[in-house]
């Protein structure tokens, strides 16, 4: 009756160690952005709720501005493509990069590509596929999964990553130094970029008025991985719009001290075609395909304020579930509050797979405090929770709620009740021998009843504001 | 086909609202960091802003020289365009300064100097435009960054940079030496890009 949720179970196994290294790693993002926010804006509230306002306008007005943005790319001799489904997605990018016969090429981080499993797909086609971001790189290279939005490897200590370069011949020797990990990333994956035949990008926003992408990266890997190849491939989910280059202030100021606490990312490259004919560096093609995998779905429910996310990691740094049950345990490329709306919808046709985590959360608010975008995500988790109880999705964790009903609605039985909760404390409920209630226990721990305090409390008040209310009649509350 | 079928899904999604969200009207002003912007005049606020990023201003190519000279970048990249006004009195000064780069030769340059056509005092970045900068590579794969600034192109605000961005396919904004802190959050300048992003300013 009392069994465990999904999440719950991954959030046991993960080791000390690893926890250790989500929770630090968490804390210290959530205390730069609060420093680095209060510090430059009076009023940094008034600049989110102003982009998500620019968000929600675009979200209505969709359509329109995602044909803008394709007159634009176009009128520039950009390829624009449509890709309904991940599927369709990977056959577009295998397409274009067999026409281009590219079968080697690098990537910089793109959470619309973790999400399409684009390497795999591209590995089993011949093409290799090399991330070029330092923690994807370490990813790659252990197989792994990333674990965060834009700290991927948060779950890894240097240890680790000297022993993977080690053994993947990264490095010849064991070195756990940051700085000669960094170094050796920077030896290894330069000749990798010279090498390439391709680059394949994110885009962390596209204007529509002029049809720039923007990409934000703090290595410069971006800009290196296109630097020396013909072909650029940008992957950009429908939901990275914005109506115009004007409206990239607010998001730019918000953006990097959201997602790492800082004024600007160090590199933001704007791209609206192939190179200059004057430059003798980067593309000479590029594409852009936009990716729908859902997120039209997302727009006709009423979740929609999800897609305003600009995937920053400020609700998965600051939410006390993601700190202890790391981004893994919520078993799609989105942990944390953002994976806890997202997933259940982008992966709609497996919902009830994915129903416990809106479960996941406190609801205890933090996440649309930090939110750049001011998405009301508590509001969206119930939402799905109400969706997941009305389609029956099974719950595993879920306590039988009638007997509480009946209690809840009659004064009677409640005031007996108050009294048998005090009772309890006195019984030595650990070794009874009631299997459900030893479930329940071994993983919680059931504070002193004080049944009745509320009660007492709210009599006594009545009591005070009559004889208050009689004194100063003028004072009386309609 | 994907095309229409995500129009039509758009369409039906965006036409069963009962209420379209208008588009904020809002000034710029919102956006500016009064902080930031805090000096005398843009030259002070950028060069302020661009040392808290771990970037060096310089004013003057002796400046350079002695700075190249001491760090042991002996050897690198230089404009065409800048040659005269830069590259000469660098190899003046016993510097190796070439003004073709090769892309077989990536790792030899240890300096690229190359153009920018903008910087923004707010948040001390640089701006390289495809249309004015010579050589992206050379920017990207020396340890040392040397852009090249006039005084009267620095931009006040971010946004201001954005009311100008201009008709260029690709510009970039660079501010400071490229980083990360991706293991255990230690940072760690000089990941893929320049470990010392400098702005010489003429």
């Amino acid at each position: 009756m009392f069994g465990t949720q999904l999440i719950d179970d991954y959030a046991r196994q993960i080791s000390d160690e690893k926890q250790a290294s989500v929770l630090n790693g968490s804390a210290s993002g959530t205390e730069k952005r609060y420093q680095v926010l209060h510090k430059d804006y009076a009023d940094p509230d008034a600049l989110r709720q102003l982009a998500g306002a620019i968000k929600d306008h675009t979200l209505h007005h969709l359509g329109d501005y995602l044909q803008l943005a394709e007159q634009a790319l176009t009128a520039r001799g950009v390829q624009v493509h449509f890709a309904e489904t991940d599927e369709d997605a990977r056959q577009t990018i295998l397409s274009i990069l067999r026409e281009a016969q590219v079968t080697r090429l690098t990537k910089s981080k793109s959470m619309a590509a973790e999400e399409i499993h684009l390497n795999a797909f591209l590995s089993e086609n011949g093409v290799e596929c090399l991330e070029s971001d330092l923690g994807e790189f370490i990813i790659q290279l252990d197989d792994d999964i990333p674990s965060h939005i834009v700290k991927p490897i948060i779950h890894k200590n240097r240890r680790g990553i000297a022993e993977t370069f080690l053994r993947e011949g990264v490095a010849s020797d064991y070195n756990d130094d940051p700085q000669t990990i960094t170094r050796r990333a920077r030896v290894f994956l330069r000749k990798k970029y010279m090498d390439a035949q391709a680059c394949i990008t994110g885009a962390n926003f596209l204007c529509a008025d002029s049809g720039r992408l923007v990409v934000v990266t703090n290595e410069g890997n971006s800009r290196f991985g296109l630097a020396p190849v013909p072909v650029h491939i940008a992957l950009v989910g429908i939901e990275k719009l914005i109506p115009g280059e004007k409206d990239l202030a607010v998001f730019l100021n918000l953006l990097g001290r959201s997602a790492t606490g800082q004024q600007l990312t160090v590199y933001t490259e704007f791209i609206n075609g192939a190179r200059s004919a004057t430059q003798p560096d980067g593309p000479e093609h590029m594409h852009v395909v936009f990716l729908d995998n859902g997120r039209s779905n997302v727009l006709a429910s009423n979740c929609r304020e999800i897609l305003r996310c600009i995937r920053c990691g400020a609700c998965q740094n600051v939410c006390p579930i993601y700190r202890q049950a790391s981004g893994h345990a919520y078993r799609s490329p989105y942990g944390g509050p953002i994976g806890a709306v997202l997933s259940p919808l982008l992966f709609g046709d497996r919902f009830p797979e994915f129903a416990d985590l809106p479960k996941a959360s406190t609801l205890c608010g933090a996440c649309k405090e930090v939110c750049p975008v001011n998405i009301p995500i508590p509001d969206l988790l119930l939402r799905l929770r109400d969706k997941a109880k009305r389609e029956s999705v099974p719950s595993p964790a879920a306590l039988p709620m009638a007997p509480f009903a009946a209690l809840a609605t009659s004064p009677n039985l409640w005031r007996s009740a108050m009294v048998m909760s005090k009772v309890m404390n006195h019984l030595p409920l650990e070794v009874a021998p009631i299997k459900p209630l030893q479930d329940w226990l071994g993983q919680r721990t059931l504070p002193p009843s004080k049944g009745g305090e509320f009660r007492k409390w709210m009599k006594t008040r009545k009591k005070t504001e009559n004889l208050k209310n009689a004194a100063l009649p003028d004072r009386r509350l309609d | 086909m994907s095309r229409a079928a995500i129009l039509k899904n758009i369409a039906a999604a965006t036409s069963a609202l009962k209420t379209k969200a208008p588009r904020p009207d809002y000034d710029a002003a919102i956006t500016h960091s009064a902080p930031k912007l805090a000096g005398r005049d843009l030259f002070e606020v950028f060069c302020r802003n661009l040392a808290a990023v771990n970037g060096r201003s310089m004013q003057s190519v002796a400046e350079l020289a002695a700075f190249l000279t001491e760090s042991g970048q002996t050897r690198g990249y230089c404009d065409p365009a800048l040659y005269e006004r830069i590259g000469v009195p660098l190899a003046a000064a016993g510097l190796t300064v070439e003004t073709t780069y090769e892309r077989s030769r990536y790792d030899d340059y240890q300096f690229g100097i190359t153009r920018a056509s903008g910087a923004i005092a707010e948040s001390g970045t640089l701006i390289l435009d495809d249309d004015a900068t010579s050589r992206r590579l050379a920017a990207l794969s020396p340890w040392v960054h040397v852009a090249v600034l006039e005084r009267g192109t620095i931009h006040r605000t971010i946004a201001d940079a954005l009311a100008a961005l201009g008709n260029s396919p690709n510009i970039i904004w660079v501010t400071g030496p490229s980083k990360t802190a991706d293991v255990e959050g230690i940072l760690i300048e000089g990941v893929h890009g320049p470990g010392e992003q400098i702005a010489l300013v003429m």
